[in-house]
C-alpha cells in the first residue's frame, strides 16, 4: 500500500488534508466535514488511526479528562511493567509479560498523542509526587513498605499484583464508557483498549494458574452475598484479601442483575436456572473514577 | 458412547443428532423450533430468509444477541462432542466458556422479549468437532470477532444502559479470546492480528465484516442493513 498516494488521492478532494493529521491543534476539524469520499472502512487499522486522529470530534474538556484519567492508569502499568521487567532476576516470562509492557507503553503514546491532538494537556510521570507499587504510599512519600512489600522482588507477588492492575483497568474503563456515549472516536478507542486490558487480566490468571498453581480463572468469579458487596469480600477471587476494594464498590463483581434481567434465573445447560459462579463471571462491573481513584490514591500513587 | 469412526465423521448429521442428544431445555430452540417458531418478526425477514437485526438500540442488542447464540451453539457442541485429548483443565474452561455464552444468549433473549430475532440455525459442517486444531481455531475466530463486533457498534449505542452492558460482556469475550489464544499456543493472547502493534488497540469491526464473517457459520443468515 502506497501511503503517499492516498494522501495524494484525498488531497484531491480535501487539500487541507496534510494540515489536518500535524499535531496543530487549530486544522482539527470535526469529522462530519469531510465527508464520505473515503470509505474508512477500507483503510488499513494503522492508517485508520491516523485519521480517526486528524478527524476526531472536537473533544471537550470532559472527553480529555477521561481520556487522561485513562492515560494515569497507563502510565501507572507501563511504569509497573517497566520497573518489573527492569529489575534482574525478577521476570521469569519475559516474553510473555514483555508483550504486555509493550501494550501498556504503547497505549501511553496512543493516548498521549490523542490528548495532545484533541487539545487537552497529557499527564506525564512528573505529574506525580511518588508512585508505590507495594501499596504503601502514605500521601507525601512511597514507603515501599506496603501490602505488597515484595512485589519487586518475589515474582509472584509481582504477577498478584499485576493481575489486580489488570482487572481494575478494566473495570476503570469500563465505568468511563457512558462519559464518552456516542462518541464516534475516542469511545471506539476506549473500548478498544480495554478490550487488552482484558485480554492482559485473563493471561496474567492463565499465567499464574497454569504455571504457578494459582488458584484463579481466566474470568472473575465471585460469590453471592446478602447484601450489596461494596467491600468486595465476596466478588474478590484472587486470594488477596488486600484488594477486596478492588473487586467491589457500588457495581460489585458479583452482581447478578443485569438490565434488571436476574441472570441466575435464567435457564442453563445445567437446567432452569444459572449458577451464581457464572451468572458473575459471565459479566464484569465497573468502577467509578472516583473509586479507582480512592484505591490508588494515596496507596499507590499520589497527583501533584 | 461414539466410536472413533463417528467422531472423525464430523458431518452435520452427526452433529446435530449429538447435538440434540445433549442439548439442554434452554438451548434446544436453537435450530430445532426455529423453522416452527411463531411468525411476529415476519417484518425482519427478507424475502431470502435472510433475518435482519433491526434498527437503533434493539438492532445493535440483537446483532449482539445473534452473535451469542452462535456461541453458544459452538460450545455447546465442542462440550457435547468433546475434541481428542481434551485435558481436563481445558474441558474445564470450554465449559465455563459455554456456560457464559449461555446465559449471555439466555440474558439478550429475556431483555429483548417480543422484539428478539428468532432462534437461529448453526451451520457447523466446516468444523470437525474431534480435532483439537480445528476446534480452537474456530473458538478463537468466534471470541476475536465477538470482542470486534461489540467494540465496533459501541459508538452507536444511544441508551447508556445498553452501552454498560455491552461493556460489561465484551471484556469477558476478550478474556475467553486471550484464553484460546494461550491454549493455541502458550503467549498468544494478544496477537498482532488482532491487536496493532503499534497503539495496542484491538481491533474493531462493523456489522457488515462481522456478519459476512458469522454467516459462513449460519444456516440462518443475519444482516444488519441500518448499520455500516
Amino acid at each position: 500500500m502506497n501511503l503517499f498516494n492516498i494522501i495524494e488521492e484525498i488531497e484531491k478532494v480535501d487539500p487541507e488534508f496534510n494540515d489536518r493529521i500535524s499535531p496543530r491543534r487549530d486544522v482539527i476539524k470535526n469529522m462530519s466535514s469531510f465527508g464520505s469520499k473515503v470509505a474508512l472502512a477500507a483503510i488499513p487499522f494503522a492508517l485508520g488511526d491516523l485519521f480517526k486522529k486528524a478527524y476526531g470530534q472536537a473533544a471537550s474538556s470532559s472527553v480529555i479528562s477521561v481520556l487522561n484519567f485513562a492515560l494515569t492508569l497507563e502510565l501507572l502499568e507501563a511504569t509497573f511493567y517497566n520497573t518489573g521487567m527492569g529489575t534482574s532476576g525478577l521476570v521469569t516470562d519475559s516474553a510473555y509479560i514483555a508483550q504486555i509492557q509493550a501494550d501498556e507503553n504503547d497505549h501511553v503514546k496512543f493516548l498521549t498523542s490523542a490528548i495532545t491532538a484533541a487539545g487537552g494537556t497529557p499527564v506525564t510521570a512528573a505529574s506525580f509526587t511518588y508512585l508505590d507499587f507495594t501499596g504503601g504510599g502514605n500521601g507525601t512519600a512511597a514507603t515501599n513498605n506496603g501490602p505488597f512489600k515484595t512485589v519487586f522482588s518475589n515474582y509472584q507477588t509481582f504477577l498478584a499484583v499485576a493481575e489486580t492492575f489488570e482487572d481494575t483497568g478494566v473495570r476503570a474503563y469500563k465505568g468511563q464508557a457512558g462519559n464518552l456515549l456516542g462518541n464516534q472516536t475516542y469511545l471506539t478507542a476506549a473500548l478498544a483498549i480495554h478490550a487488552v486490558e482484558a485480554r492482559h487480566a485473563s493471561a496474567i490468571r492463565y499465567l499464574r494458574m497454569s504455571k504457578y498453581g494459582a488458584t484463579v480463572l481466566p474470568w472473575i468469579t465471585s460469590t453471592a452475598s446478602g447484601s450489596v458487596d461494596v467491600s468486595g469480600a465476596a466478588s474478590n477471587d484472587t486470594g488477596v484479601a488486600a484488594v477486596n476494594a478492588n473487586y467491589g464498590g457500588a457495581t460489585p463483581e458479583n452482581t447478578t442483575v443485569q438490565g434488571g434481567v436476574d441472570i441466575t434465573k435464567l435457564p442453563s445447560l445445567e437446567g432452569s436456572t444459572t449458577t451464581v459462579a457464572t451468572a458473575t463471571a459471565a459479566f464484569d462491573e465497573p468502577l467509578t473514577m472516583a473509586e479507582v481513584l480512592a484505591i490508588l490514591v494515596p496507596a499507590f500513587a499520589q497527583p501533584k | 458412547m461414539k466410536t472413533d469412526t463417528e467422531l472423525n465423521n464430523g458431518n452435520v448429521n452427526m452433529a446435530r443428532r449429538s447435538f440434540l442428544r445433549y442439548a439442554g431445555a434452554g438451548v434446544a430452540g436453537i435450530g430445532l423450533l426455529g423453522a416452527a417458531s411463531s411468525c411476529h418478526k415476519d417484518h425482519n425477514v427478507t424475502p431470502s430468509g435472510t433475518i435482519d437485526v433491526g434498527s437503533g438500540d434493539p438492532g445493535i442488542l440483537n446483532y449482539a444477541y445473534a452473535l451469542e447464540q452462535l456461541e453458544a451453539a459452538f460450545y455447546t457442541q465442542v462440550i457435547a462432542t468433546p475434541y481428542s485429548g481434551m485435558a481436563s483443565v481445558e474441558l474445564s474452561f470450554l465449559t465455563d466458556i459455554r456456560d457464559h455464552e449461555v446465559a449471555h444468549r439466555e440474558f439478550f433473549k429475556a431483555a429483548l422479549s417480543t422484539g428478539a430475532i428468532q432462534a437461529l440455525t448453526p451451520d457447523f459442517s466446516k468444523i470437525d468437532f474431534s480435532n483439537r486444531t480445528a476446534v480452537l481455531g474456530a473458538a478463537k475466530t468466534f471470541e476475536d470477532l465477538g470482542v470486534t463486533a461489540y467494540d465496533g457498534v459501541g459508538y452507536l449505542i444511544q441508551n447508556p444502559a445498553y452501552l454498560a452492558i455491552a461493556g460489561s460482556i465484551v471484556s469477558v469475550e476478550a478474556r475467553h479470546a486471550a484464553l484460546i489464544g494461550n491454549l493455541i499456543t502458550f503467549g498468544n493472547f494478544a496477537s498482532s492480528d488482532q491487536v496493532d502493534a503499534t497503539t495496542g488497540l484491538n481491533a474493531t469491526n462493523n456489522p457488515s465484516t462481522v456478519l459476512a464473517a458469522a454467516n459462513t457459520y449460519l444456516k440462518t443468515k443475519v444482516s444488519a442493513r441500518s448499520f455500516s
